[in-house]
Order: C-alpha cells, then sequence, then structure tokens
C-alpha cells in the first residue's frame, strides 16, 4: 500500500534513468540523509560519534570499495587495508609537504595514490585467478606496512612510522568536533556512495558484472578484459583509499602502519559478505553489525556475567567474543548466503504486496 | 660457500615446516574444494590440547597424542556437520569465508578451555646442531629440523599410500575429481569429508607439535597459516607434492633472501619476500608449480 510503483509514470528518458526510479525511494533516501545529517548530531553524544557513527561511515566506504572490486567486477582480494593504508599515509604526504593545499584535495589525492598502488597490485589479475589472486593481495597487506615501517619519509621519520594526522580546517571552519567530524564524513561517504550507485549501472559497471560472472564470455561480446579489472582495481582503492584518510583524520586522529594489518583486511570482507556482495545497500548493512556487533556482544557479556554473578577473567570476555563472532559468521552465512541486502530485498518485495499479498 | 650452504640447509629444512601446515590447506582443498583458514586455527588448537591434556592429566605422551587425536578428529567430524553440509552447492568464497569464521571460533575456544598463556613444549628433542656433521663438514644443521623433516616425510609417505592405495583414499581422488560423478557410483559424500578434515586434523596435530615445541605453543601459531599460504600458491593448491616443493623454495629463498638481499633494503623482508615470490612466480605459472591447469570454455 506504502511500496508501490504503480502510476508513476515516466515521460521522459531522463526520469526513467534516475537513480532512484521510484518515488517512495527518492522519499527515502532524502529522509535518511537528513535523519543523519540533521536528526542525528541532536541526540547522538560525543561517545556514539567517535566510537560508533564515524567508524560505521568510514568502514562502509572501505566495504563499498572492496565491493565494487570483490561484489561486482569478482576479484577477490584480502588487501583492502593496504589501500587504506596508502590513502592515509599519501593524504598526510600531501598536507605535509605542499604547503596551502585544501584538505579535501589531498583526500581525493590521497584516493589516486591508492588507487595508483591498487593498479600495480591488480596487474597479477591478468592471469591469476580466484583464490590464487586472492593470497596474491596478501602480498600488497604485507609489503606496504613494511615499507611505510622502512622508508622514514612516509611517515616524516616519527618513531614506528605512526603519523599524527593534521587538523581538518576546510575554508577557515575547523573540524574539530565529534560532530563536525562526523558531518564531513557523513558528506564525504554520502557523495562517494551516489557516485558508485551510478557508477555500478554504467556501461564499466556492467563491463564488470560481465566480468565477474564469465570473463572468457565478456571478452568475446567485446569487452577489454584487462582494461575492465584494472579500473575495477583503480576504482576500488580509490574509495578504500579516501576511506583510509578518513580512518586517520577523522576516526583516530594518529596511526601506525601496523594497525592496516590483516585482521582489518578481514573485517571488511566480513562487512561485504554479511551484507552482501555485489550491492551498495550491502556494504553499509554489513558495515554496520560488524561494527555495532563487538561493541554490542562486549556490553552483553559483560552486563550478562556480571548478573550470572560469575567472575570472568578480563581475556574471557574477548575470547567469548571470538567465539560468538565466529559463530555468528557462520550462522549468517548458512542461513542468508547472499547476505543482509538479499533480506532487505525480500523484505521489499513483500512491502509491495501489503496488505494484500494476492 | 659454507656459508651460502648453511643457510641454504637451513632454509629447506624452514621450508619443509611450513611445508607440513600446508599439506593440511591441500588436503581440504583436494577433497572438498574448500580454501581451509581454519587449518592455522586447527594447527594452534591442537597443540594447546596436546599440552593442556598433558599438564591436566599426567599420562605417557603417546596416549596424550591418541587422546588429541581423538580430539581432532571429533572436531573434523563436529565441522562437516555444523558448517560444511548446510553449506554444500554455496560458492566457494562463501566456503571460504565459512572457514574464516571457523578460525574465530576454534581460536576463541581454544584458549577460553586452555587459557592464554605461552606455554612450552618438550619433545625431548634439541634444537642443537648435529656433532658429526659439524665435524666433518664445518655445517651446521639442527637436530630438530632433521627430525620435523624426517616426519613430514614420513607424512608425505604414509598419505601417498593411503591416497593411492586404500579403498578410502581411491574414494577421496574421486570425490575430488568430481562430486556428483563420485556420489552417483555410491562413494558416501559426507563420510568422505568427515574424513578428509580428520586427516587434516592429525596433519595439523604433527604440524601443531613440531611448531610448537619450535616457538612455544602460543597464539602466534595462528600465524604460521599466513606462512603456508604462498607455500601453497607456488605449489599450486591440489598437490601434495607442490606442497613439499613449494615449501622447500619458500623457505630456501626467504633464508637467502634475509641473508644476502636483506641487508640492502633494510631487513625485516621475511614478512612478505615469500608472498612477492610466489606473485612473480604466477605470473609465469598461473596454477602453480604442480596445480591442475584450468581450462576456460564458454
Amino acid at each position: 500500500m506504502l511500496y508501490r510503483e504503480s502510476g508513476q509514470f515516466k515521460t521522459t528518458y531522463a526520469a526513467d534513468q534516475q537513480l532512484f526510479p521510484i518515488v517512495q525511494d527518492r522519499v527515502a533516501i532524502l529522509a535518511l540523509l537528513a535523519v543523519a545529517a540533521v536528526g542525528v548530531p541532536l541526540v547522538a553524544t560525543d561517545y556514539w560519534f567517535t566510537a560508533i557513527l564515524i567508524p560505521f561511515l568510514v568502514f562502509s566506504l572501505a566495504a563499498l570499495g572492496l565491493n565494487i572490486l570483490t561484489g561486482y567486477a569478482g576479484q577477490l582480494s584480502l588487501g583492502t587495508a593496504a589501500f587504506m593504508a596508502v590513502g592515509a599515509i599519501a593524504a598526510y604526504n600531501f598536507q605535509l609537504r605542499i604547503p596551502g593545499i585544501p584538505i579535501l584535495v589531498s583526500f581525493v589525492l590521497g584516493g589516486v595514490s591508492a588507487a595508483m598502488v591498487g593498479v600495480l597490485f591488480g596487474l597479477p589479475s591478468l592471469r591469476i585467478k580466484g583464490f590464487y589472486l586472492a593470497v596474491a593481495t596478501l602480498a600488497a597487506q604485507f609489503f606496504v606496512p613494511w615499507l611505510v615501517v622502512k622508508v622514514g619519509w612516509f611517515s616524516n621519520y616519527s618513531a614506528s612510522g605512526v603519523i599524527t594526522a593534521q587538523p581538518v580546517v576546510i575554508a577557515g571552519v575547523a573540524f574539530d568536533t565529534p560532530v563536525r567530524k562526523y558531518l564531513l564524513v557523513l558528506a564525504i561517504v554520502a557523495v562517494l556512495a551516489l557516485a558508485a550507485k551510478n557508477l555500478v549501472r554504467s556501461r564499466i559497471g556492467r563491463a564488470w558484472m560481465a566480468v565477474r560472472d564469465m570473463d572468457v564470455a565478456a571478452s568475446v561480446i567485446g569487452i577489454r578484459i584487462m582494461r575492465t579489472k584494472l579500473i575495477a582495481f583503480a576504482v576500488s582503492s580509490f574509495y578504500c583509499g579516501v576511506a583510509g584518510a578518513l580512518y586517520a583524520f577523522a576516526y583516530l586522529g594518529s596511526v601506525e602502519p601496523d594497525g592496516f594489518n590483516l585482521d582489518l583486511s578481514f573485517r571488511i570482507l566480513f562487512m561485504i559478505i554479511i551484507g552482501g556482495v555485489g550491492s551498495i545497500m550491502g556494504s553499509f548493512l554489513g558495515a554496520a553489525f560488524i561494527t555495532l556487533l563487538p561493541t554490542f556482544l562486549d556490553v552483553v557479556l559483560t552486563d550478562g556475567a556480571i548478573a550470572l554473578g560469575l567472575n570472568l577473567p578480563s581475556g574471557m570476555t574477548s575470547m567469548a567474543q571470538l567465539v560468538v563472532f565466529g559463530a555468528l559468521i557462520i550462522f549468517f552465512l548458512i542461513v542468508e548466503p547472499l547476505g543482509l541486502a538479499r533480506l532487505w530485498q525480500i523484505g521489499k518485495e513483500k512491502l509491495r504486496l501489503w496488505p494484500f499479498p494476492h | 660457500m659454507h656459508f651460502f650452504l648453511e643457510v641454504l640447509i637451513g632454509g629447506l629444512l624452514a621450508g619443509v615446516m611450513y611445508s607440513l601446515v600446508a599439506l593440511g590447506f591441500v588436503l581440504i582443498y583436494k577433497a572438498s574444494g574448500v580454501f581451509n583458514f581454519a587449518q592455522g586455527a586447527m594447527v594452534f588448537f591442537a597443540a594447546l590440547t596436546y599440552v593442556g591434556l598433558l599438564e591436566k592429566t599426567g599420562l605417557p605422551p603417546w596416549i596424550v597424542f591418541a587422546l588429541t587425536l581423538g580430539v581432532m578428529v571429533l572436531l573434523g567430524i563436529a565441522i562437516e556437520r555444523v558448517v560444511l553440509r548446510p553449506l554444500v552447492n554455496q560458492p566457494q568464497i562463501t566456503l571460504f569465508m565459512a572457514t574464516i569464521g571457523l578460525a574465530f571460533f576454534i581460536e576463541g575456544l581454544a584458549q577460553i578451555i586452555w587459557g592464554t598463556d605461552v606455554r612450552r613444549l618438550d619433545l625431548g628433542l634439541q634444537d642443537e646442531p648435529i656433532e658429526s656433521v659439524l665435524t666433518r663438514f664445518d655445517i651446521m644443521v639442527s637436530k630438530f629440523d632433521l627430525v620435523a623433516a624426517a616426519a613430514a616425510g614420513v607424512l608425505v609417505a604414509v598419505l601417498a599410500v593411503f591416497f593411492n592405495v586404500t579403498r578410502i583414499g581411491r574414494a577421496l581422488r574421486a570425490v575430488a575429481d568430481d562430486h556428483q560423478a563420485a556420489l552417483a557410483v555410491g562413494i558416501p559424500l559426507k563420510q568422505i569429508w568427515a574424513i578428509v578434515w580428520s586427516v587434516a586434523g592429525f596433519v595439523a596435530l604433527v604440524a601443531g607439535l613440531l611448531w610448537g615445541a619450535r616457538n612455544g605453543v602460543q597464539f602466534a601459531l595462528t600465524f604460521v597459516a599466513l606462512k603456508a599460504l604462498p607455500v601453497l600458491i607456488l605449489g599450486g593448491f591440489e598437490s601434495v607434492l607442490g606442497a613439499i616443493v613449494g615449501g622447500l623454495i619458500i623457505g630456501a629463498s626467504e633464508k637467502l633472501a634475509e641473508v644476502y638481499l636483506g641487508p640492502l633494503i633494510g631487513g625485516g623482508i621475511e614478512g612478505w619476500f615469500a608472498y612477492v615470490l610466489a606473485l612473480l612466480f604466477l605470473l609465469v605459472r598461473p596454477e602453480g608449480l604442480f596445480g591442475e591447469r584450468h581450462i576456460d570454455r564458454v
């Protein structure tokens, strides 16, 4: 009754091709953005911004980047954190070395640097497929942090390669409070997410999906495999690079190269698997799930132990977290291998027919 | 020349240790097409269970070994029941993700049961040079490494016999070749998978004991699995022989690079060198040394 597109006729090609062709979708997206930009800052506390909302948005962006590569172009990668590291360190260096450069330009250049590194490590994908490629991307994962620690220039010769992000100032406004940082991250993520949504239905996005589904067939119908794969690596790494820059500048403030480790890569891979491979929406759902779950488990396990009168040693809760986390991932994969995005889609289909399902 | 030989031999023997872990991966990949990321966690779990049981019960080592083996078999069967069976026919990446979840689960479980302390594991082997070789050729060869290499050799021989001669082994190879055809001729797929995971558990136990005796039984054992990955892609996912040869190549070249190349570019290259080597190698032979050739058909 509420969500039905009957009667919404399109009279121009432009109207037919717009990003959200259904009125209800447009309203929902605008409402969501309005709530996120205006409503949330009114009610949320600083803890919410720094511990939950900002990391959620940053990880969403990284997951989006990985989803472009793995979900749309079908190239499994375990090197996401390395590309994030490149973005963060490049943005830091552009800020440091070029006086007066606007910070947003640094972020973009950080993303571009990550894209170049991504293309470099994407070159093997032209010959290697599947798990062989996944393991090959691990080379990036181990090589990049090592290089940053080894070559002091990257971190301006700080001890053990730690970089401390410069203050974020745009057009005279300092983004120093959690609320402001949140709004900055929200704006960047929203713009990039819409761009991605547009990109995946464009010519290049369809080429990615063709390569993913069957690369031989794709090349037979005239898609240039090499170009398509490398663009996927470049775009994906760009997103990851910007996410890395935001991770350093808006979320943590100072990062060490070892922070961009394999664990982080896996966490982002989990996000897209739980959220839904090959879905923009899924990247956000997965990021929300994986960011919130540890916090949630922590609270539940600690409180649960107190309520039951158990005196658990401090290490025990983190171990129990590991167990529950692992079990939940397996559970989710068994129940819905296509991820949360699929559940969302099913919900939408149901809503379409509601309240008369026949 | 002496120094070179010493480094080479040390590297080759270290490579055997990698091969031991890689073997577990290959077994499972061959028989079920699952890239089992939890192998490292299984190595850790096996070593921790062995040490824990040894401390708790005080039984002689061989009984404890048998008990641990029993635990690993139970674990293998449980994995097949709970994780693999509901995920039959899912894409490979889903199964891979499930094994990552499994790795988290096993790591957490092992430490909940046995605690998080670093434990010493004494197999009665000393990590010292062999006297006779040292005096005659002036080359240091660790006794421990040699025994580990021998253990790996025996393991491979046993596995080769198991795969090629026994009824179950043949069934395993049939399953690896084609699930559906194997089912059609009456091979019980579920049992076969449980067996494979149990065998992988056995390999994990051997690897865990040797690695644990060398580095102490601690959480870092799970990272051993990461060292096994370049070995795998170098040797090819489907080949037991590849796991051994790949391990030797990776071990030797890694040590040589650390000694000769390391000082030139600043040391600490052990972390990534194996991966870059494997990556360059794959550019020449995308399916690894002994992997099955992938043929594309439209």
